[in-house]
């Protein structure tokens, strides 16, 4: 079907870079759009700029897939879903226009609907990839049932570039949500959780819980009826779609905060309070800390109930920004890693140092 | 038959003292987890793939993950080969013994270590059976979703190695979307979290490339499942075609109408007629193909829906919600192939194999997870009949490589295991093969866990390429391709 998107294939380009890094032993830093740039340690090595490798290559909305090249716009890919009334259900942040969708891949971040409707690899059902070796290999395809070989297309979803570079991505797609109803209650967290325990316990339209200055913000989405039961049986104020999208996109003041962490734990856990400003999102399950605050502490009280914490804005220094791995897993990470990229050329040191 | 290992094309292994072996073992698992007989290790001979059969060097049982990473650690200092097997339910021969390994069965760990309704997970050992979850989570009106037919037999190890699906994946996902985290051992006995108490972990998404691995990789000692709440109200729709491409564009209609529906399944005549025998559902047998559509949610939405789905396809009338029918009356035997294809190819794919049915002079009966594009052709053989499932095994490549061919792939959610091992060389590159085995050795670096399944070695694409074209035109010349 014809689509909106600029179309240019720098496949072969982009290989002989690959070559020619590998032969001179040279790294390489992987960009798309350059709007997650601030994301992971910093990057070492020459640009490969990989925005101009772009364009739809299919999309059937009746086999709710999209293939498309890793330099096309994510937000085009969403109008054009959109024109058929469909949506990428993990709902990406996108920090610009310039966004990216190998740069939505690789860094692996998920928005609000996460805990409801999945993950950015839950999406991911194949890939076409440049290895170590400037090789590109096609991992999974375009069908959801694919147990054919490893998961390897999966793997790519959030390894930061790491293990390869994307060249295309295909992803299911959902049809949207017939209607879509935000509200909130005013309420402290402790008695938002017990809403929230309650409501995830149900089969209930929700595609959305966040919390923050005493509110709870809840989307419903779903069928009109079932979404306009709940909405009556929760009561609370009616809302408009706004404040949903600056949560996507990460443009709600507090998200906005000089020096942020990303705490992942379970939805249930109770973590000391310490000051600082926090938005409770995926019901929970993902709590955005403002701290000024050197250090690493949400990371212990994150390990201590079994989860990770990463600094998501404003590492100083050699700051670790992701939870560093059991030694085991380090280890099996750096063996990975060599697998596919043997002589280190992409991303060196942009997840872990020596990875 | 592929349930033979060839030296030539697959992985080999110095033999090792049987004797020190057994010492070795009878020093970490309990007095009756070994079996060393002919007699006693014959029901290990095959999984659900019962063509394929050869008897493993020994079979061990341990209770307990640390007998378990005993056995590991001694088989990997001898350099024995081990073949994990949860309740040997598979389909591709993935628990099929490789000649002198340790069959390692893990239905001992079988226990449910804890629920947690709050967080809405379980924490579960790899032996325990799929529906078991679901059972033992409904009185707080949870269950746990991924449902393959098995699910009463199968263990949630095996649908992990596996990445099962099930009835109910189009609306709910695969294994690897409702798990949480996994305790895995290596081959060299290391225990390795995967995933953890959050939704998601730092690093690669190991659970990702761990979940579908098919015992190559580690052995699962424990798994979190994540549940849901069990739905309010369900209910299916029946409707009956002329033709097959009439239901297959009514399924295409139903998901551009933006409805994922719980379940969507259709059986063309032979099946729905052999069926309605076994079963007496009610189907109408006179129907070329049958959709059974079932949606679930609250009972009003399923209503609304169902008037939705019901004005798409106006022969849709009210059905029966049944288990799907055993199929093993068909025939004295069948073989069943698990293919996945873009739904739009649908009627060519059926019409195709319908030709080479033909062809091969054995009938084939289609069941098929419409929803999902997955296939399952049932090969229909009598094993008695000389030559008979030679042939069974030939129609059935050339099924999954017509699969290939139009854009799909050899396995939907069976698995590789050895059955397909052959047509990995068609779907993948050298290249691509070459880049599992490397993910393989970064795990396993001397090849001991599962060898000869899923992954082909290099020697053996060389062989079998020479008869075929990879991503050529050299078979089905006649239709479109991706």
């Amino acid at each position: 079907m014809p689509t909106s998107t600029a179309s240019s294939d720098l496949a072969e380009a982009l290989a002989e870079r690959v070559r020619d890094a590998e032969r001179r032993g040279g790294a390489l830093t992987i960009v798309g759009g350059g709007t997650k740039a601030f994301y992971g340690r910093p990057a070492v090595g020459e640009a490969l700029d990989v925005s101009g490798h772009r364009g739809v290559i299919a999309y059937e909305p009746s086999e709710l897939v999209i293939t498309a090249r890793a330099g096309t716009p994510i937000m085009e890919i969403e109008a054009l879903l959109a024109q058929r009334d469909q949506m990428l259900a993990f709902e990406p942040p996108v920090f610009g226009p310039a966004s990216t969708l190998g740069g939505v891949i690789a860094a692996g971040l998920s928005g609000p609907c996460r805990p409801f409707t999945g993950a950015v690899r839950d999406f991911v059902l194949g890939v076409t990839v440049l290895d170590g070796r400037g090789r590109a290999l096609r991992f999974g395809g375009t069908v959801f049932k694919n147990v054919a070989g490893f998961d390897t297309f999966r793997l790519m979803a959030g390894a930061l570039g790491c293990l390869g570079v994307l060249l295309d991505v295909s992803l299911r797609v959902t049809p949207r949500p017939r209607s879509e109803r935000p509200l909130a209650l005013e309420m402290n967290w402790s008695a938002a959780s017990a809403v929230l325990d309650g409501l995830m316990r149900r089969p209930v339209p929700l595609s959305g819980a966040f919390h923050a200055d005493g509110r709870l913000h809840l989307r419903l989405s779903g069928p009109e009826e079932g979404v306009a039961r709940l909405a009556a049986e929760l009561g609370g104020e009616a809302e408009t779609a706004a404040i949903w999208e600056a949560l996507r996109h990460m443009s709600l003041p507090r998200l906005r905060a000089a020096r942020l962490w990303r705490v992942s734990v379970p939805r249930t856990a109770d973590l000391p309070e310490r000051g600082g400003d926090q938005v409770m999102d995926w019901a929970g399950a993902q709590r955005w800390l403002a701290s000024d605050e050197p250090g690493a502490q949400p990371r212990a009280d994150a390990a201590a109930v079994g989860g990770h914490a990463t600094l998501f804005r404003g590492a100083t220094g050699a700051e670790a920004v992701f939870t560093p791995l059991a030694p085991g897993l380090m280890a099996l990470h750096r063996r990975l890693k060599a697998a596919l990229d043997p002589a280190g050329v992409f991303n060196p040191g942009r997840m872990y140092e020596g990875l | 038959m592929l349930d033979q290992f060839d030296p030539d094309v697959d992985p080999t292994f110095v033999s090792v003292d049987r004797a020190a072996l057994i010492a070795r073992l009878k020093a970490v698992l309990p007095a009756d987890g070994l079996l060393t007989t002919s007699e006693a290790m014959r029901v290990y001979e095959c999984d659900g793939l019962a063509a394929y059969r050869g008897l493993p060097g020994l079979v061990a049982m341990p209770n307990t993950p640390e007998e378990v990473t005993g056995v590991l650690i001694a088989c990997a200092e001898l350099g024995v080969p081990v073949v994990a097997r949860g309740a040997g339910t598979g389909l591709s021969g993935g628990a099929l013994p490789f000649p002198g390994c340790v069959l390692l069965s893990l239905s001992r760990l079988y226990r449910i270590l804890e629920i947690d309704p709050r967080g809405m997970t379980a924490r579960v050992q790899p032996g325990v059976r799929n529906l078991a979850i679901s059972e033992a989570v409904a009185p707080f009106g949870l269950f746990y979703a991924p449902d393959p037919s098995s699910q009463l037999a199968c263990s949630i190890g095996g649908n992990v190695a596996e990445n099962a699906g099930g009835v109910h994946c189009l609306k709910y996902g695969l294994t690897v979307h409702n798990i949480q985290s996994l305790e895995v051992l290596t081959i060299e006995g290391e225990a390795l979290t995967i995933g953890g108490a959050a939704l998601d972990a730092p690093g690669f998404d190991l659970m990702a490339l761990m979940t579908g691995s098919e015992g190559l990789l580690g052995v699962i000692t424990e798994v979190t499942v994540k549940l849901l709440p069990v739905p309010v109200h369900a209910r299916v729709l029946l409707a009956a075609f002329a033709d097959v491409r009439h239901g297959g564009e009514a399924v295409a209609a139903i998901i551009g109408a933006g409805i994922i529906p719980a379940g969507l399944e259709m059986m063309d005549h032979l099946a729905l007629t052999a069926a309605e025998s076994h079963v007496h559902a009610g189907y109408p047998v006179d129907a070329a193909a049958i959709l059974l559509c079932e949606l679930d949610g609250a009972p009003h939405d399923v209503a609304a829906e169902m008037e939705r789905v019901a004005v798409e396809r106006a022969r849709f009338w009210a059905g029966r919600k049944g288990a799907f029918p055993a199929m093993g009356r068909l025939a004295a035997d069948y073989y069943c192939i698990d293919g996945t294809i873009p739904r739009r190819r649908l009627p060519d794919v059926l019409e195709e194999i319908q030709r080479m049915s033909d062809a091969h002079g054995l009938p084939v009966a289609n069941v098929f997870h419409a929803g999902d594009g997955n296939l399952h052709p049932l090969i229909l053989y009598d094993a008695n009949t000389p030559g008979e499932m030679e042939r069974a095994e030939a129609l059935g490549g050339a099924i999954l490589e017509l699969c290939i061919a139009v854009g799909g792939t050899i396995t939907g959610e069976h698995g590789v295991g050895r059955e397909k091992i052959n047509q990995m060389c068609v779907q993948f590159s050298e290249a691509e093969v070459e880049a599992f085995g490397g993910i393989k050795a970064a795990f396993d670096p001397r090849g001991l866990l599962n060898p000869g399944k899923a992954i082909p070695t290099l020697a053996r694409c060389a062989e079998f390429g020479a008869m075929h074209v990879h991503r050529g035109a050299v078979p089905f010349a006649h239709l479109d391709r991706l």
